[in-house]
């Protein structure tokens, strides 16, 4: 009982606070798209604290942390061990819809930002993002030092896939602030969530979100959707093109 | 150059695939083989995932193996009777071995058991050629006279038939049945399987070696052929960018392997393809035995939105 009126008293506050700021963001390009020279990109996300009459006014120092989130996809995480001489994959976890993309951006330390239960409930840090394990039938996720959890995020993050910056956001003017977003080479294609949470002493006050998508276009696009639509035509269409290209090496490359 | 690869989204160095297209391309039509069995670690190596690598090479294989059976043919090295027999085993193998493949993937462990039979079969075949290369070079450094080839059971199994331009008289059960096993392991293991078929048909099935490279091409370029279609139909996998760049690559090369491999003798090259295959089994081998950097790896299950 207690603790269901704390509930409603702390989402009171948290309503009440957040409609004393408000953050007005936009993506430099709301539309990546991947051409055949594509390798890699850096979008910038800029945006600016709002305030009103109900803002205090001792309130001048904001923080924000950034997550960007790629399209989610089930994965799983593999553990070598030892058997009977050679290295083979023993145990397993699967990991059920975490982003493919992951990035956290911050003005400064996420600890200085804010306290570690805070940091927790607003899943702030990639120690802190959830992501669900499915554990023999269950799903959870479990504490931030699992071994197939450290693995997961390590192994991400050296593929550029998963990171996290706390010092890539910068403040221009105490409320007009800006962060790059760098996007790998082997980026996953789909739509991009962007959530922008900001912080004020230590509490968090407010948040607003926005969007970009990746997508493939012209020759790309027409063989990815080939392929998986019209999977006779395009086998039969690579079979030929193999058997032309032997052909005509054979012609270019005659002796007589 | 960089380029982006619709299927395997991910951008390669145009130069670097096509530098490997041709290495393999020139093993190839050096020894009259397929290179699967080198082109696929080798695009695994370079980022590219294996069910992706392995789908885009058959398309490769038989590009490269197409035109070194056209210029077989011309030269009329290829024995369209045993080719056609040995077709017939080949496409049923083909077909077995892709229905075991899904058997063997829903129990599990199916990398393993290809890894494991990579390293069986590479070790193997590698290490009887080098040795079998090795004693026919020291026989003719000293002088001495091959030993005549004499007639094996094989060539007591009933069925015959005349082979007019291999000069052979043989039973077509065990053609036939060759023809199944190679289009059994290479559509479990995703190689052409011309390594194993050039040497089964050399020292069994005592085809001559004026016919054995050509020969072996067709029944590649044939299974290849096929495990394209296939792949392309079920797991729609195959990167046709990555198999013209690697194809261009590959023809190229398999031209200029096919005329040095007619430049050196047999059995220096039995004992060089010996050399290589042992070194690819051994490899996998270390891969196996010796604890990896990272234990853990991650695979992604399919996006989904």
């Amino acid at each position: 009982m207690t603790r269901a009126l704390l509930a409603v008293v702390l989402v009171l506050l948290l309503g009440s606070a957040a409609r004393a700021e408000r953050l007005i963001v936009s993506v430099s390009n709301h539309r990546v798209t991947v051409t055949p020279n594509y390798s890699g990109e850096e979008l910038v996300l800029f945006g600016s604290v709002e305030k009103d009459a109900t803002t205090p006014a001792d309130r001048t120092a904001y923080d924000l942390v950034v997550t960007v989130m790629g399209p989610r996809a089930d994965m799983v995480t593999r553990r070598k061990e030892r058997t009977f001489g050679i290295w083979i994959n023993t145990d397993y976890r699967q990991f059920l819809q975490v982003p493919s993309y992951l990035a956290l951006f911050a003005n400064r330390p996420f600890d200085v930002i804010t306290s570690p239960d805070i940091a927790r409930r607003q899943q702030i840090g990639l120690n802190n993002v959830l992501l669900t394990q499915r554990v023999s039938g269950d799903y959870a996720d479990v504490v931030p030092n699992d071994a197939f959890r450290s693995a997961f995020i390590r192994l991400r993050t050296q593929r550029g896939l998963y990171r996290e910056d706390t010092s890539a956001v910068t403040f221009l003017t105490p409320t007009l602030f800006r962060t790059g977003i760098p996007l790998p080479a082997e980026v996953p294609i789909g739509t991009y969530e962007v959530e922008i949470k900001l912080f004020a002493g230590g509490a968090f006050i407010g948040k607003t979100e926005t969007a970009f998508e990746i997508v493939k276009v012209g020759f790309e696009q027409f063989v990815a959707t080939t392929a998986r639509q019209n999977g006779l035509i395009y086998g039969l269409a690579t079979a030929a093109m193999a058997l032309m290209t032997g052909w005509m090496a054979s012609i270019v490359f005659r002796k007589d | 150059m960089q380029l982006y690869l619709p299927i395997a989204d991910l951008p390669v160095n145009v130069f670097l695939v096509l530098a490997m297209g041709a290495a393999v391309g020139f093993v190839s039509g050096m020894f009259g083989i397929g290179g699967g069995f080198l082109m696929t670690p080798l695009l695994i190596f370079i980022g590219i995932t294996p069910a992706v690598a392995v789908a885009s090479v058959a398309s490769h294989i038989a590009a490269s193996s197409f035109s070194g059976a056209i210029s077989y043919w011309r030269r009329r090295a290829i024995d369209p009777a045993l080719a056609s027999v040995l077709l017939c085993g080949g496409v049923t193998g083909t077909a077995l071995g892709v229905w075991t493949f899904t058997q063997l993937r829903a129990l599990g462990q199916l990398d393993l058991m290809i890894a494991l039979s990579y390293v069986v079969l590479l070790t193997t075949v590698g290490s009887l050629m080098f040795s079998e290369g090795l004693r026919a070079l020291m026989r003719t450094r000293r002088g001495a006279v091959p030993p005549r080839r004499t007639h094996n059971w094989i060539h007591g199994l009933p069925l015959k038939m005349r082979f007019k331009r291999s000069k052979i008289y043989l039973s077509v059960i065990p053609v036939v049945i060759v023809g199944i096993m190679i289009g059994f392991i290479g559509a479990i293991m995703g190689i052409g399987g011309g390594f194993i078929l050039v040497p089964i048909m050399i020292y069994l099935l005592r085809v001559p070696t004026s016919t054995v490279i050509g020969t072996s091409m067709v029944l590649t370029v044939a299974t290849m052929l096929l495990a394209t279609m296939l792949h392309a139909v079920t797991n729609h996998l195959v990167d046709a960018v990555l198999a013209l760049i690697l194809m261009v690559g590959g023809v190229t090369g398999a031209q200029f392997g096919a005329r040095a491999g007619q430049k050196i003798r047999g059995e220096q090259l039995r004992l060089l393809l010996g050399l290589l295959i042992l070194s690819v089994g051994v490899r996998f081998v270390i891969e196996l035995v010796i604890r990896p950097e990272d234990l853990f790896t991650i695979r992604e299950l399919g996006v989904s939105g």
